[in-house]
This record gives structure tokens, C-alpha cells and sequence, in this order.
């Protein structure tokens, strides 16, 4: 492949996984922290007195948050060595 | 030893630290200055962007505000850190990849415009002072309410600690001393939550122990929830706002926190591509300690609040009322004459308490003990005003810690007021001695000049915070949206597609910024200033409160610069190759 199509692949690579992260992001925040709520609060998390929507939206979220980020980068570190196009230390 | 001892000594000890560590980094160059020279490790990073990012209102008003909101409160906990998301996917790596040292200059450069550049330096300096002016607010309420010492001294003082490693230590001695800060202040406010875990629920982790039980073995949640119905307010666990509102607030407090230039400029400072995305990582876990214990210290501040004070004759209520009560913050008016408090939905009167006093100054007190207030009545039977700022730092007080946990957490307070003053203020100092001087200005400037103008720069805007923390205007908590709004409706959309989209240019870029900032402004302006007798849920636009508008400015912002780009000429070959060379990590 010539240098100006891998990074064209690279970047396609890239937006795709970009697009997944965010879809999960939507979904655990607006989705089950503020749209999906009240009905999660049907649901309890057993042994626990939070209402699932409840915790969605006060701690599952920002879980999810800090893990789509870590995820991110174990992706991306690695697609960039798959592309040749790591940095030099 | 008392509260004021600790409290001097944990103070001043943390100060000196601070202090110390500006001396042993202190800036030598402008790219010391900017961005720490781009040595920055990753998790050090991490912490400084924290600290950075934790404010006054983070560490002292959230919880409080949560306490009071309920299950609404939650836009505030998923709002401030969803964005650290699109911070790290979006923006973070290519910035750094871009690597010069400004937001501004990123705008300047991808849009081949002073034009932009200016509009982006106006924006960053607007947003920067809105900011600081919070800041430094709270640094005088923790000396005057735990030092007894005046507003005006304690902001001084402050002052004069962020002067010190802010205009000798640029950037460099930001970030350390911002890596101290987050220690302390997340010590400061775990220490609390533990207590008040164990001794709510039994269980020394928050985060779990609001959802347990308490002695009596109830869930503490609904507990709350019983209190609350009991004492005539709605549901704690469920959504009071509509969802639309919801989530617009949430969406505007995300992607502001993702173009706030001081976030933005902290991923400049380290080595490598790979370095900012795993820093970005950092950053939210550092943050999240603290975001996921707010929503237990509201609860368990709520409950011990409804369980302790209504009801209560005010003879024998807990010492902290009148103790607030004497710094402004707590009033009561005994509507029914009967001595006890009785708290319930609505407000006591109208407005922020202004008390009477006797014509030598002295407080005028009413037949209980209690400060009279002349503000005017409004319908309903509530007789309790209390400020919402109060709760985390009451917090230990109410639970009767220690003496040296309440001092802790007044430390932990200014760190967090400190650190995010000192970030920026040194945008501010970047914005005019960068971007105005040496990019617009004076473009021959040489190091040494642009060097010592960032100092200057860096001195005249910790003297203006001061004076805008002495003299609060009182607006400051109306502006935090506008700073949000703003950062969502100008910033966030242009660096976006600066970045993903070769073929959006220097037209849709200004018109793009122009329209969102105007729309948002127009809003925000005419709820909170020109009609804010109009400001409910009847009158805005879809029902979208000002605190949310800056997502539809940031719609508008979209379509209107991608409907000009389309009309006008793609931009230059010189700027495509930037874009297609801040995509790549290595290489080019």
C-alpha cells in the first residue's frame, strides 16, 4: 500500500471504532441515564436500594465513561502499530 | 486544638507546598511557559487536568446542589464527565498531534483567518474570567466563614499564592502544583464521605453505601424518599424536569466541558499522541473518584438534614444553623410564631437573605435568638432558607466530625478554587501574550519579550480575578451557563470539523462561531437579564432551559457553517495536508 492509502485506511479504521464508542456512550447516558430512567426505576439492583435508572444516570454512567476511554486507547494503540504509524519515542 | 487551628495549619502548610513547588519549576522558555515544555507524564498529567478541571463548584457546590435537585442533579454528574469522552475520541489526540500551544492558534491556523483567531481569543478570554470570578469567590467564603478573617484578605491571600507559581512557574509550575492540589483535595473530600458512610450506612465506600441500609434497616434511599413526601417535597430518586431539558442541559454541560480552552490546553503538555489519549483516560478516573461520591454526600447531607433541623425549635437546633446563619448563608423566619422550624417545598421569602441591623452595626435579633431579615414575604409556609454552597463544607459540622476534618476540607476547598483559577488564568495570559501579541500584533517579538509579556499578562489577570472575587458580581452564577453555552456553541463545532472534515473552511467557520454565539447569547441574555420574570418552562424555546441552549447553538453552528463551506471555495492545499497530518500519530 502506498504511504497516502494506509493513512486513508488508518483514519476510516479510526471513525469506525470512534462510532461505536459513542453509540455506547448515547446509550448509557442519555439512554438508560435520562430517556430510559423512569422505567428503570421499575428495577432494583438486588441486594442494594438503588432504582436502576437512578444509578444509571448517578454512577453507572460515568463507569461506563471512564472505561470506553481506557478501551479507546488499547484500540488505537493498537491500530496504530497495525498501520505502521506509532510514534517514535 | 479548635476548628481555626487546624484549619490555620493545614492551610498553611498546603500554601507552602504550593509555593515550593513553584520555585523548583520555574519556567524558562515560552514553550515552558505554554505547555510544560511537553514533558508532562501522562498520569501527572492526568491529576493537573483533574485539579485543573475540579473547581469551587465541583468540590464545594455540587454536592449541595445535587442534595437539593434529586435525581435532577444528575445532568451535573454525567454532563461534566461524559465530556472527558469526547474529549479524548474527538479532540485530545489531534490537538496534540497539531501541537502549538493555544485553542486559538489551532483556529487561526486551520481556518487560514485572523478573523477567527480574534473571535477565538475573545472567546477564551470571556470564557476564562466568567470562570475565575467563581473562584475566586470561593476562596473568600472558606477564609471568611473558617478563618474569620475578612472576604477581602482571604481573596488576597489567594491571590497572592496563585501569583507566585502561576507568573513564575507558567504552565510548568501550574501542572505540579495542580498535581498537589488534586491530592489534597481529593483526600479532603473523601475523608468526610467515608465518615459519613460508615456512620450513615455502615459501609466505608459512598458509592456503595447510599445504597444500603441504614441502622434501622432501611434502605437509605428510601428513607430519603419517605422524608421527603413526609415534609411536603417530591420524589428524590425520580426526575422532577422534563426529559427533553434533561437532556439538552446534560448534552450542553458535555460539550462545553469538551471546548473549554483550559481543559483543551492541558493535552498539549505531554510528549506523544498516545500520551494524550491515555492522559484523557487518567483525567476521568481521577475526576470520577470525586463525581461518584457527590451523589452519596448528597444524600446522606439531605438526610441528615431533613432528620435533624425540621421541626426543631430553633433554641435547640444544631450549632452549625447559627454559625451559617452569621456568615449569610442560613436564615429562618418564624412565619407561625411558634418558635420551631418548619421546612417544607418553596422559598421562605423572597430573594438571597438580607438581614436587619441596628444602626451600630450589631445584628438585629429576634425573640428566639434568631437574625430578623427584610426581605419581602412570598406565599407559602416554608421558613427555612439555606444556601446551597453550604452543604459539603457543612457537611462535617452537621455530622460532628473532628475538628481537623472540618479544617481539612476547608484546604481541599481553596485547592480546588486555586488550581482551576491558576489554568485560567494562564489561557488568559496565553490568549494575549500569543495570540494577540506575538500572532496579530508584534509577530517579531522576540522570546524574551513574549516571555516576559505572558508574565505580565499572567500578573494583570490574577489582579483582575481578585477584584472580580472581592467584588462578586451578581451574576456570576447566571454567567457559568453562558460559559458552557459558549464553549459548546463556538468552540466545540469548529474544532470538530477542523478536524474530520477537510472540505469545511474559513467562511463556515466564522459564520458557523458567529451564529452560535449569537444565538446562544440572545438566549441566555434575555432569560437571565432582560425577562427574567419570563424564565419557565412556559417561555422557552421547546422547553429548553438557558443552562441547555447551547446545544441548539451548537446545531445551528453545524448547519450553518456546512451550508456555507458547501457555497463557497474549498480551503487551501496547504490546510488539507495539516488535517490529513494531525490524523496520523507518526509520520508527516
Amino acid at each position: 500500500m502506498q504511504p497516502g492509502d494506509r493513512h486513508r485506511a488508518y483514519f476510516k479504521a479510526n471513525l469506525k471504532v470512534i462510532a461505536v464508542l459513542l453509540a455506547i456512550w448515547a446509550f448509557v447516558s442519555f439512554g438508560c441515564g435520562i430517556f430510559l430512567a423512569p422505567w428503570l426505576n421499575e428495577f432494583r439492583i438486588p441486594g442494594t436500594g438503588f432504582k436502576l435508572g437512578f444509578w444509571m444516570a448517578n454512577q453507572g454512567s460515568i463507569y461506563v465513561f471512564v472505561l470506553l476511554i481506557f478501551i479507546y486507547v488499547w484500540i488505537m494503540n493498537r491500530l496504530d502499530r497495525a498501520y505502521g504509524v506509532e510514534e517514535s519515542d | 486544638m479548635d476548628v481555626q487551628a487546624w484549619t490555620w495549619i493545614f492551610v498553611g502548610s498546603s500554601f507552602a507546598l504550593y509555593i515550593a513547588i513553584a520555585f523548583w519549576s520555574r519556567a524558562r522558555s515560552t514553550g515552558e511557559f505554554y505547555v510544560a515544555g511537553k514533558h508532562v507524564s501522562p498520569i501527572a498529567n492526568g491529576m493537573a487536568t483533574a485539579a485543573d478541571w475540579m473547581s469551587a463548584a465541583s468540590f464545594i457546590g455540587m454536592a449541595g446542589l445535587i442534595s437539593f435537585l434529586g435525581a435532577d442533579g444528575a445532568v451535573y454528574l454525567m454532563g461534566w464527565t461524559g465530556g472527558y469522552v469526547l474529549l479524548a475520541l474527538l479532540l485530545a489526540p489531534y490537538l496534540r498531534k497539531f501541537g502549538k500551544y493555544t485553542v486559538p492558534d489551532f483556529v487561526g491556523e486551520r481556518y487560514y483567518s485572523q478573523t477567527a483567531r480574534l473571535v477565538a481569543v475573545v472567546c477564551a478570554i470571556f470564557i476564562s474570567f466568567t470562570y475565575v470570578a467563581g473562584q475566586m469567590r470561593g476562596v473568600g467564603i472558606v477564609f471568611s466563614r473558617f478563618l474569620e478573617v475578612d472576604i477581602t484578605l482571604g481573596v488576597i491571600i489567594g491571590m497572592g499564592v496563585v501569583f507566585t507559581y502561576a507568573v513564575l512557574g507558567g504552565m510548568k509550575g501550574i501542572t505540579y502544583t495542580q498535581v498537589a492540589q488534586y491530592c489534597v483535595l481529593i483526600f479532603a473530600y473523601m475523608v468526610p464521605a467515608i465518615f459519613l458512610s460508615l456512620m450513615i450506612a455502615g459501609n466505608p465506600l459512598p458509592q456503595l453505601g447510599f445504597g444500603g441500609a441504614n441502622e434501622a434497616g432501611l434502605w437509605v434511599l428510601d428513607r430519603l424518599d419517605g422524608l421527603q413526601h413526609e415534609l411536603g417535597f417530591s420524589s428524590y430518586t425520580e426526575y422532577d424536569w422534563s426529559m427533553i431539558n434533561i437532556a439538552c442541559i446534560t448534552g450542553a454541560l458535555m460539550l462545553g466541558t469538551a471546548g473549554l480552552p483550559h481543559v483543551i490546553i492541558r493535552f498539549y503538555t505531554v510528549r506523544r499522541v498516545r500520551d494524550a489519549r491515555i492522559s484523557a483516560g487518567w483525567a476521568l478516573l481521577f475526576i470520577a473518584v470525586l463525581y461518584t461520591s457527590a451523589p452519596a454526600i448528597a444524600v446522606f447531607a439531605r438526610t441528615n438534614l431533613l432528620e435533624n433541623v425540621p421541626g426543631q425549635s430553633y433554641a435547640n437546633a444544631p450549632t452549625w444553623v447559627s454559625a451559617w446563619e452569621d456568615s449569610g448563608l442560613i436564615a429562618w423566619r418564624d412565619h407561625d410564631g411558634n418558635g420551631a422550624i418548619h421546612y417544607t417545598d418553596g422559598s421562605a421569602f423572597k430573594g438571597k437573605p438580607s438581614y436587619e441591623a441596628h444602626p451600630d452595626g450589631r445584628p438585629m435579633r429576634g425573640e428566639h435568638g434568631q437574625r430578623l431579615v427584610k426581605n419581602d414575604d412570598v406565599d407559602g409556609v416554608n421558613e427555612l432558607y439555606i444556601d446551597r454552597d453550604i452543604m459539603v463544607l457543612a457537611n462535617p459540622e452537621i455530622a460532628g466530625l473532628p475538628p481537623w476534618v472540618i479544617a481539612l476540607v476547608a484546604a481541599g476547598g481553596l485547592a480546588a478554587a486555586l488550581s482551576t483559577a491558576a489554568g485560567l488564568l494562564l489561557v488568559v495570559s496565553s490568549a494575549v501574550s500569543h495570540d494577540l501579541l506575538k500572532g496579530t500584533i508584534a509577530p517579531q517579538i522576540s522570546e524574551r519579550g513574549e516571555l516576559r509579556a505572558a508574565r505580565i499578562a499572567a500578573a494583570f489577570a490574577v489582579i483582575m480575578a481578585g477584584v472580580l472575587g472581592i467584588y462578586p458580581p451578581d451574576y456570576v452564577a447566571a454567567v457559568v451557563a453562558f460559559a458552557f453555552g459558549l464553549a459548546a456553541s463556538s468552540f466545540f463545532p469548529v474544532i470538530v470539523m477542523g478536524i474530520f472534515s477537510k472540505r469545511f473552511n474559513r467562511e463556515g467557520a466564522i459564520v458557523g462561531m458567529t451564529c452560535g454565539l449569537l444565538f446562544t447569547t440572545a438566549y441566555i441574555v434575555w432569560f437571565k437579564f432582560i425577562s427574567p420574570e419570563t424564565n419557565n418552562a412556559d417561555h422557552w424555546f421547546l422547553g429548553i432551559s438557558p443552562e441547555g441552549i447551547g446545544i441548539i447553538g451548537m446545531l445551528l453552528n453545524f448547519i450553518t457553517g456546512i451550508g456555507v463551506s458547501m457555497l463557497t471555495s474549498p480551503p487551501p492545499d496547504d490546510v488539507k495536508k495539516l488535517v490529513e497530518s494531525i490524523r496520523i500519530p507518526g509520520e508527516g
